[in-house]
This record gives structure tokens, C-alpha cells and sequence, in this order.
């Protein structure tokens, strides 16, 4: 009887199929917490997840790529997700294109001065040089991260682990933080907030910041696509004349 | 059937995308340019009624699409585990920063009484 389990574990274990459904499963339920909490920060549906999952494929010792030859297939879906944040932008594209200058310009200030208080901070606490490097585009979106991380020598598998952690971070603390400066809650206050949050915690932070507002959601979009353009291009460029 | 083109379409310019992104060089990956293709493409009726369904579905479960991504930080356990709570210290305090500084500057980029251009005369006084 146990040794007919354990063969049915092994067998579901390996298959695709697992890893897809227990990916959605402990989502819809980790969802279902937050919705119940009235999307509390700690309840936080992507930080909620990671844990179940990463504490399940610790315990029953699968292997991270044996889950991800099912979960790639959410995983895929984060391409068409990216482009699809082209739709909100469109449907704000007015008050967009009076705002372009201001939007860049606090995208420029705030990026800056994620990355160099990161490396700066790591530094100071005595982190090693190739730490450092993968920290620096810790709030561009992860594919992008890795990215750039092996571009100034940094490690990629790192650069994406920070910037995921960094994401979380982000959807956490952020409704604290805002409250802390006094940030108001009216709909250009939800812009400000959300485009604060796309742009120090990309795509985790955008996704926070849809499920409690539309317009922080699509601010958070905008950032993050800003983000991305900046670091892509600014970054390797700074770490060469460093 | 409008989601299922949505779809079609969204991946159709991340396609896009992809390939203006690798032969011309660019530094900026495919589907952050397949954004930017999106954007121009929307001007057509046809193109919102198909992507709105396709592009509300997708963005109002974009928590789920990190949760791989999320799980593979367990594969650094041990780097977590050796400077974990520098590093903790490290990306909590600079996220903070990060968007303080943004929602700072943006506050006092567009605060009341300012108009655009209005500021050099300002500094004049």
C-alpha cells in the first residue's frame, strides 16, 4: 500500500502535469487569503505561493527543474503579460502624453537611486564584487536583470533571485511606505503610488498594485516598462565608466 | 473567440518584437518592444475589441505568472543562508529608497501651482 503510494508519487512527481497544478492550485488558494485578508501585505499571493510551493518541493525532495517543466508553462504566459501592459497605457495615453518629461525624469531619479544605494549598502556591509554587480539591476523586471547582470559581471541566476526578492519586498511595504510620506489615496495619489512601486519593484510591485487600483496598476506598468528601457540601456553603460 | 485573438495577437507582437529586438541589437528585450508595437498597433477598433479581454485576463492574474520564477529562489538557499541577512538588509533598505525617491521626485515634479515651463522663471526670481 505505501510502496504503491510512494510509485504514484514518483510517477506524478515527474510529469509535467504536476508542477502546473500544484502552481495554480496553491495560487487560487493563495489568492483566496489574500482576498479574505482584504489583500493584506502579508498575505501577499506571490510571496504566499513561493513558500507553500518551495516548502512542498523541499519536503517531498523534488527538484526545482522537475517542478518547472510544468510551471514553465505560466511561466510563458509572463511574454504576452508584458505586452499586454500596453492596453492600459493606451487607455490613459491623454494624461500620459501631458505628463511624459515629469514620468521620466522621477524614472531616471528613482532607479538611480535604487541601484547605487544597493551596491552602496552592499559595500558597506562588505558583500563580494560579483554580490554587488548582481544587485545593481535588482529593480528591473527578472528576465531583464539577468540580462544585464551578466553584461556588467554580475551572476544572472543571482540578479533574478534579488530582483524577485526585491519585488516582494516592494508589494509588501509598500502601502507602509506610502503611508509614511503622506502619499493621498485620491486617483493621482494611486498613479504617484503605483509608478513608485513599478519602478523600484517592476513587475511583482505592478502586479500588487493592480489588484488594489486600476490607475496604480497602470502607472506601475508604465514604470516598469520605463525601468526596463533605462536600465537596458544606462546600466552597462554606467558600470563601464565606474 | 475575441480572447483567444487577443491572445494570438499579444503573442504576435511579442513575436514582433522578438525579432526587431535581435537583428537589430537592440539592448531592449522582445516583449518590452512588442509593447511599444502594441501601442501603435491599438489605433485600429478591431485590434482594443480583440486584446482588452485577452490583455484584462492576462494582467488580473499577473501575480501568478512570478510564482515559477519565485519557487527557483530555492535553488540558492545556500548563498540566502551564508549572507542572508546582509542581503536582506541590503534589498529591503534599497527598495525603500528606490520608491521614495520616485514618489518624492514625481510629488514635487508635478505640485500645485507648477505648470510646465513655469519653473525657469521661478529660479529667475
Amino acid at each position: 500500500m505505501a510502496n504503491n503510494f510512494v510509485e504514484l508519487w514518483v510517477y506524478l512527481s515527474s510529469a509535467p502535469l504536476f508542477g502546473l497544478t500544484a502552481t495554480l492550485a496553491v495560487y487560487v488558494m493563495a489568492q483566496a487569503l489574500s482576498v479574505r485578508y482584504g489583500h493584506a501585505p502579508w498575505a501577499n499571493p506571490v510571496m504566499v505561493s513561493v513558500v507553500v510551493l518551495a516548502g512542498l518541493l523541499l519536503a517531498t525532495g523534488t527538484a526545482y527543474p522537475t517542478y518547472f517543466a510544468g510551471a514553465q508553462f505560466i511561466h510563458f504566459l509572463l511574454g504576452p503579460a508584458v505586452v499586454a501592459l500596453g492596453w492600459p497605457l493606451w487607455q490613459r495615453r491623454a494624461a500620459l502624453r501631458a505628463r511624459w518629461g515629469r514620468l521620466v525624469v522621477a524614472s531616471l531619479a528613482g532607479g538611480t537611486a535604487a541601484a547605487a544605494s544597493a551596491v552602496g549598502l552592499g559595500w558597506a556591509l562588505g558583500l563580494p564584487g560579483d554580490v554587488l554587480l548582481s544587485l545593481a539591476p535588482k529593480s528591473v523586471t527578472a528576465p531583464v536583470a539577468m540580462g544585464v547582470a551578466a553584461q556588467i559581471g554580475g551572476v544572472p541566476a543571482l540578479a533574478a533571485v534579488f530582483a524577485a526578492l526585491t519585488g516582494m519586498v516592494g508589494a509588501l511595504s509598500a502601502r507602509w511606505l506610502f503611508g509614511l510620506l503622506r502619499l493621498p489615496t485620491d486617483p493621482e495619489g494611486m498613479a504617484l503610488r503605483g509608478f513608485a512601486l513599478g519602478t523600484a519593484s517592476h513587475g511583482i510591485g505592478a502586479a500588487h498594485a493592480l489588484q488594489v487600483h486600476a490607475d496604480a496598476g497602470a502607472y506601475a506598468g508604465l514604470a516598469l516598462g520605463l525601468q526596463v528601457v533605462l536600465a537596458a540601456v544606462l546600466m552597462p553603460l554606467a558600470f563601464r565608466w565606474l | 473567440m475575441k480572447p483567444l485573438q487577443g491572445l494570438a495577437f499579444l503573442l504576435l507582437m511579442q513575436s514582433a518584437g522578438e525579432a526587431l529586438s535581435h537583428f537589430l541589437k537592440l539592448p531592449v528585450p522582445g516583449p518590452v518592444v512588442g509593447m511599444v508595437a502594441l501601442l501603435l498597433a491599438l489605433r485600429w477598433a478591431p485590434v482594443q475589441q480583440a486584446v482588452a479581454p485577452a490583455a484584462g485576463f492576462l494582467l488580473n492574474h499577473l501575480s501568478l505568472l512570478f510564482v515559477p520564477v519565485g519557487v527557483g529562489m530555492m535553488t540558492h538557499l545556500d548563498l540566502l543562508g551564508a549572507y542572508g541577512l546582509r542581503l536582506l538588509l541590503v534589498i529591503v533598505l534599497s527598495t525603500w529608497i528606490g520608491m521614495a525617491v520616485t514618489a518624492l521626485v514625481l510629488r514635487w515634479l508635478q505640485r500645485p501651482g507648477k505648470t510646465e515651463g513655469g519653473a525657469g522663471g521661478e529660479q529667475l526670481r
